[in-house]
């Protein structure tokens, strides 16, 4: 069964200090539904990553639930750290694929900021390894850091040449009203930033915020009869790696991007040159740059290549555009909920209802989503209907 | 191979018996800014990726650095505090690396 997108709602992407993580949720979940011109649906898939340790609460799924009034249905959480948005929407797919329901929500949601300090580096450590890593004082960015330090080591880099991938996304954000911060980003800026872990700085690492987004999935047979233009989600796949950077053969090759964008290509019959948008988890540019070398977009060892000239071959209407709404960088990083707000985004891409973040005459568009430093990547290909 | 095999604890081990001293470079390091909790005291504090010489990679902070560290710099592994578990003050111990002594 072809599974097709509906509807699409999100939140603004901020610091959302007075509304409870189910009225977010609540927000992003009407907006989807209200789209697709659909009171009920099937089953509720939520992808969050740190409701346990940020908010001290899991059960999203009744929890949710209740609050869009969807009754007793189907409704749980699909965690996989920073992946937890691509891996829900890959559980709504596969769920309406297998015919197992015939329409379903699929809602991330994150509230972090609630958390702060020492706190939030502990509560979002979890989805690194206990035993291995945190255990030595190890934090996600400080584990991006490693990984940077020793690409730029191996591949003659200077730090002012990964600007590019942060100018372009602030580019982006700013035209977005929903982003958390739509500042442009001054050339020269970045390698003069405050350090988080040498070399991640604040201006190379994606901020942890508050938000919730949602699409609506139906079977394409339903979808015709619902919306115009209907979203076909033409390649879905998950792979995972060593959740370990240690015990990964080669920790600067991110073999679950490569395993995941590969699969999904195939199961849509499309190559990498057909696909005209990229949201990508650009949590860190270092993030980025080992993507696009595992996708095949540039050599091993070349991929920050593209963030050269301000990054204008990933510019809405360069080469290869990348984070059209601003990516993780400046929409700002909901961790569980990046994954939907990808979706939603690449949706309105394909539509032609991107407003001034629109691509021109974009008809096929990549959603990446990615778990710890790539130990859990869910991969989807989007296509406009009728193409 | 299973991740026991091939996790650094059977190094570890050696080096707690004093079988043997465990030498390795430096693969990668960072200097973490944001500390978790409990390891507030310690930061900034140095982790790295150090490549033992039998071949693994393992994460463990710098310790008793003196000055600059550099990519590739030998390092040996002793065993030291990591952090003091929870308010009754239960001291965990651990591996961490150290510059060889020029």
């Amino acid at each position: 069964m072809t599974v097709s997108i509906v509807g699409c709602g999100m939140t603004d992407v901020g610091e959302h200090w007075s509304r409870g993580i189910g009225e977010l949720a609540e927000e992003a979940g009407r907006l989807a539904l209200e789209d697709a011109g659909l009171a009920q649906v099937e089953a509720l898939y939520i992808g969050n990553a740190y409701g346990a340790t940020f908010n001290q609460q899991t059960q999203l799924g009744p929890l949710i639930a209740h609050q869009l009034g969807l009754g007793g249905i189907e409704a749980y959480t699909c965690e996989a750290g920073d992946a937890s948005g691509g891996v829900a929407l890959r559980s709504g797919w596969l769920a309406v694929a297998a015919g197992a329901v015939r329409s379903a929500l699929v809602l991330g949601v994150e509230k972090s900021t609630d958390t702060v300090g020492p706190a939030r580096a502990t509560a979002r450590a979890v989805s690194l390894d206990a035993d291995y890593e945190t255990v030595n004082g190890a934090t996600m960015t400080a584990m991006a850091g490693l990984l940077m330090r020793r690409y730029m080591h191996e591949n003659q880099v200077e730090l002012h040449q990964f600007e590019g991938f942060s100018v372009n996304a602030h580019r982006n954000g700013a035209r977005n009203s929903l982003a958390m911060y739509r500042n442009q980003l001054r050339a020269g800026a970045f390698a003069k930033a405050p350090m988080l872990a040498e070399p991640v700085s604040l201006f190379d690492s994606a901020p942890d915020a508050d938000g919730a987004a949602a699409v609506v999935l139906v079977a394409e047979d339903m979808a015709s009869d619902l919306v115009p233009r209907p979203i076909t989600v033409c390649g879905s796949a998950v792979a995972t790696a060593c959740l370990t950077l240690q015990e990964r053969r080669e920790p600067l090759r991110l073999d679950a991007v490569q395993a995941s964008a590969a699969l999904a290509l195939a199961q849509a019959g499309l190559e990498m040159d057909d696909i005209d948008v990229f949201e990508l988890h650009d949590a860190y540019t270092i993030l980025t740059t080992l993507a696009l070398e595992a996708m095949g977009l540039s050599e091993a060892g070349a991929g920050w290549r593209w963030a050269a000239e301000g990054g204008a071959r990933i510019a809405r209407d360069g080469d290869k555009p990348i984070s059209t709404f601003g990516g993780l960088k400046s929409r700002g990083n909901p961790s569980g909920a990046t994954g939907l707000y990808q979706a939603v985004e690449a949706s309105l891409q394909l539509r032609g209802e991107a407003g001034e973040n629109q691509v021109l005459g974009a008809k096929h568009a990549i959603t990446q989503s990615v778990g710890g430093l790539g130990a859990t990547v869910a991969t989807h290909v989007l296509s406009a209907s009728g193409d | 191979m299973t991740r026991t095999q091939e996790s650094p604890s059977a190094s570890l081990d050696m080096a707690e018996r004093g079988a043997d001293r465990v030498y390795g470079t430096l693969y990668s390091y960072t200097t973490v800014q944001e500390p978790p909790v409990g390891f507030v005291g310690q930061a900034p504090y140095q982790l790295a990726l150090v490549g033992l010489d039998d071949g693994r990679l393992v994460t463990a902070q710098l310790t008793d650095v003196d000055g600059e560290i550099a990519m590739g710099e030998r390092v040996e592994m002793v065993t030291r505090k990591l952090t003091t578990d929870g308010e009754r003050g239960m001291i965990v111990y651990g591996y961490k690396f150290r510059p060889l002594i020029k």
